[in-house]
């Protein structure tokens, strides 16, 4: 069996007395596309901000191996730009552009940490820094094209369709060249075909790029029919995982899911 | 909007600008009638009663409280329409007004551009050739606050810190020089990247503390770190020679040249325009890198940004070490220029003037900060006669430019970057 790339470990985080995530664990194998799923409020988020550095977890260990060789590194502590510098990208549920800029410098944003232009090279604008600003611009131009974003190239980031500022993230957050992209919630706010498309997408990026990717999602079709396992939040603690088929049979999950209703 | 404009531009001026923001005249007469009484009565004390202590009689200007009336009746009807006119303009705001559309089509234009640039340079060489000493050493002082502006716009207006001391890097470079002529006889052309590497140094420092706190926090700890700089020199008689400051500053040497004060003055002139034109280089360089696009991600949203890979930390640092590096620049600059430097020159005022400079001019926009400096720093000089009112004028300008052009006079805008075919990348401005 290869070795996963991301190993979540009895984490718990507590917001003073609420508990929001509750032993949780996960893994998420390499090129594989995992959905985390689960009521509103259950830690989806929650659980994203752990693993990213935004929260420090309570307790319970996260770990990552970007290589999927068996040797893996405890991230939790560590500050989001480490993070994400290690190889983990993620896009916001409530999306968090950098509005005043354009969506090609929006994209260049993300290639801070994979470059390395001085204050002395900016000004100079020596060979060095100018070859490396046109691999950045040419990157970050191919990668507005892979999420069909080419047309609003200069266009700032907060004139540009909000269904299109969700890709606009996800390219962002590709230009981090990341081992592992994880989503919140990309398909909301969207319509049925923009949703496709984004499937297919999302589908596009795991084979072209070899990364896996990980997705919260209230869109059960769409989870369904793409990912390879999915995993169920309720109240902070994991209760199901498995594939598709698995988790629309699953009592517990269903309970979760109708439970709520009843409740409501 | 294009509907309401039609209707708006079909109805007749006259009535828009009496209804502007009101359901009808009469509603409108009465709401300016209203607003007249309340500043009436507001400014009753000031404008009245006029006490005369020595004589101990009391004077009542009656017929100035009709003036009050009368100005603010008709003024609350072009305040009113001034804002209607705003709203229906809303999309277009966004928009480049005439001005940045000239400056736009100037610098897309090759020959034009290089036109312009050569009509400014040969302004800047001739300026004090043509005019005498007195308005020389205003451009100076003008040109300084170019500089102080341009270096404070790296710290607020590309990285998003809100710096209210900004004045103690400006101090600490004037006292550096002042104080290592006095000791040491050292000369401007050594001090001068003395200043520069202290402010960045002194930057560095107060940058650990305090760049963990963000907007009002970080606003109020550095409004304090530059009255604490002031108090300091202020106070530290055996070093700083305390309130009466330090006198004859050497002015900067030419090979060793003995120059009267004129030949200085204008010697002085074009070293300032050096210094301009390499701040606007730096800057401009700066603010189009990789490092200017982590300091503006910092500014949009910070936790996208520690998201997306960038040491937040780090990129505060910079930022202030960089703003610093210029005020001390200046700061030997202004030392050099007065000759005498005391304490009272870096006040929490100069702060708050430079601060001015770059929002009223436009943040983040280099063109703007200029603009914001010759306006605020040469229309007061000009009007010397209304010193009593500089901050009254002041005051008025900033609330309207908060009021009408929040973005300042002349905003900042993006640089297009080309691709595809050619690679390349090309400033389509600044
Ligand atoms: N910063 C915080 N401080 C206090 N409580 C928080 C904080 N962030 C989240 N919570 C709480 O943690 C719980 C989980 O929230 P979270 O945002 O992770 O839910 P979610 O599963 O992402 O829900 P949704 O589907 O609505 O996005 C909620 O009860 C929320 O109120
Ligand atoms: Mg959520």
């Amino acid at each position: 069996m290869n070795n996963p790339v991301l190993n979540v470990k009895a984490v718990c985080k507590d917001f003073g007395g609420v508990r929001a995530l509750d032993e949780a664990e996960l893994s998420v194998n390499d090129k594989e596309i995992v959905a985390l799923i689960g009521p509103n409020g259950a830690g989806k988020t929650t659980f994203f901000n752990c693993i990213t550095g935004i929260y420090t977890p309570t307790s319970g260990d996260v770990l990552i191996d970007p290589a999927a060789k068996g040797q893996a590194v405890r991230i939790n502590g560590k500050k989001p730009n480490v993070v994400t510098e290690l190889g983990m990208a993620r896009t916001f549920q409530n999306i968090r552009l950098f509005p005043s800029m354009t969506a090609l410098e929006n994209v260049m944003i993300g290639t801070h940490c994979r470059t390395k232009a001085s204050v002395w090279g900016a000004i100079t604008r020596n060979k060095a820094t100018r070859e490396e600003e046109q691999a950045v611009i040419k990157r970050s131009y191919e990668l507005l094209q892979l999420v069909g974003l080419d047309e609003f190239v200069n266009e700032l980031a907060e004139n540009i369709p909000y269904g299109k500022q969700r890709r606009l993230e996800i390219a962002r957050a590709l230009a981090t060249d990341p081992f592992l992209l994880l989503l919140d919630e990309p398909a909301a706010g969207m319509n049925p075909q923009e949703t496709k498309e984004l499937e297919a997408l999302i589908c596009q990026i795991r084979d072209q790029f070899g990364i896996s990717i990980m997705l919260i999602e209230h869109d059960m079709k769409m989870v369904m029919s793409m990912s390879d396992r999915i995993y169920v939040l309720d109240y902070g603690r994991m209760i199901a995982t498995g594939t598709p088929q698995e988790i629309a049979d699953n009592p517990a999950v269903i309970k979760a899911y109708l439970g709520e209703d009843d409740d409501a | 909007m294009s509907n309401l404009t039609q209707e708006t531009s079909q109805q007749s001026f006259i009535s828009f600008f009496l209804t502007a923001g009101c359901d009808s005249v009469a509603h409108a007469v009465k709401k300016s009638f209203i607003v007249a009484i309340w500043f009436v009565f507001l400014t009753f004390p000031i404008m009245v009663i006029q006490v005369n202590t020595i004589e101990k009689t009391v004077v009542w200007h009656w017929n100035k409280i009709g003036y009050v009336a009368i100005a603010v009746f008709f003024g609350s009807f072009l305040w009113r329409w001034l804002l209607a006119r705003k709203e229906l303009k809303k999309d277009e705001s966004t928009e480049e007004t005439r001005i940045e559309g000239l400056l736009t089509r100037i610098q897309s234009h090759p020959l034009l551009k290089l036109a312009s640039l050569g009509v400014l340079a040969l302004a800047a060489i001739l300026y004090p050739q043509v005019f005498d000493l007195y308005q020389t050493n205003i451009m100076v002082s003008c040109l300084v606050y170019i500089v102080l502006g341009l270096g404070l716009n790296i710290v607020v207006g590309l990285a998003g810190l809100l710096d209210l001391g900004y004045v103690a890097f400006y101090a600490v470079g004037a006292y550096a020089y002042a104080l290592s002529n006095m000791h040491w006889g050292i000369g401007f052309w050594f001090a001068l990247p003395l200043g520069a590497v202290l402010g960045t140094l002194l930057g560095l420092l107060l940058g650990f503390p305090v760049l963990r706190l963000r907007g009002d926090y970080l606003a109020i700890v550095t409004l304090g770190f530059g009255e604490i700089i002031r108090l300091v020199l202020e106070n530290w008689g055996d070093i700083t020679m305390g309130p009466s400051g330090i006198s004859n500053i050497a002015r900067p040497g030419f090979f060793g040249m003995k120059m009267s004060i004129m030949d200085s003055t204008i010697y002085m002139y074009y070293i300032m325009i050096g210094l301009v034109i390499f701040t606007i280089f730096c800057v401009n360089r700066l603010q189009n890198s990789r490092i200017g696009r982590a300091w503006l991600a910092l500014r949009e949203d910070e936790i996208a940004c520690q998201a997306m890979g960038i040491d937040k930390m780090k990129t505060k640092l910079l930022a202030f070490a960089l703003g610093a590096t210029w005020a001390g620049m200046a700061g030997v600059i202004f030392a050099a220029k007065t000759t005498f430097i005391n304490p009272a020159s870096f006040t929490f005022w100069e702060s708050a003037m430079i601060l001015s400079i770059v929002v009223i001019g436009g943040m983040g926009s280099i063109r703007g900060v200029i603009a914001g400096a010759v306006i605020l720093i040469l229309v007061p000089e000009y009007l010397r006669n209304f010193a009593e009112f500089r901050m009254l004028l002041f005051g008025a300008i900033m609330v309207l430019v908060m009021v009408f052009r929040p973005q300042g006079l002349i905003s900042a805008k993006r640089k297009i970057y080309k691709y595809e075919a050619s690679n390349t990348a090309s400033a389509a401005n600044e």
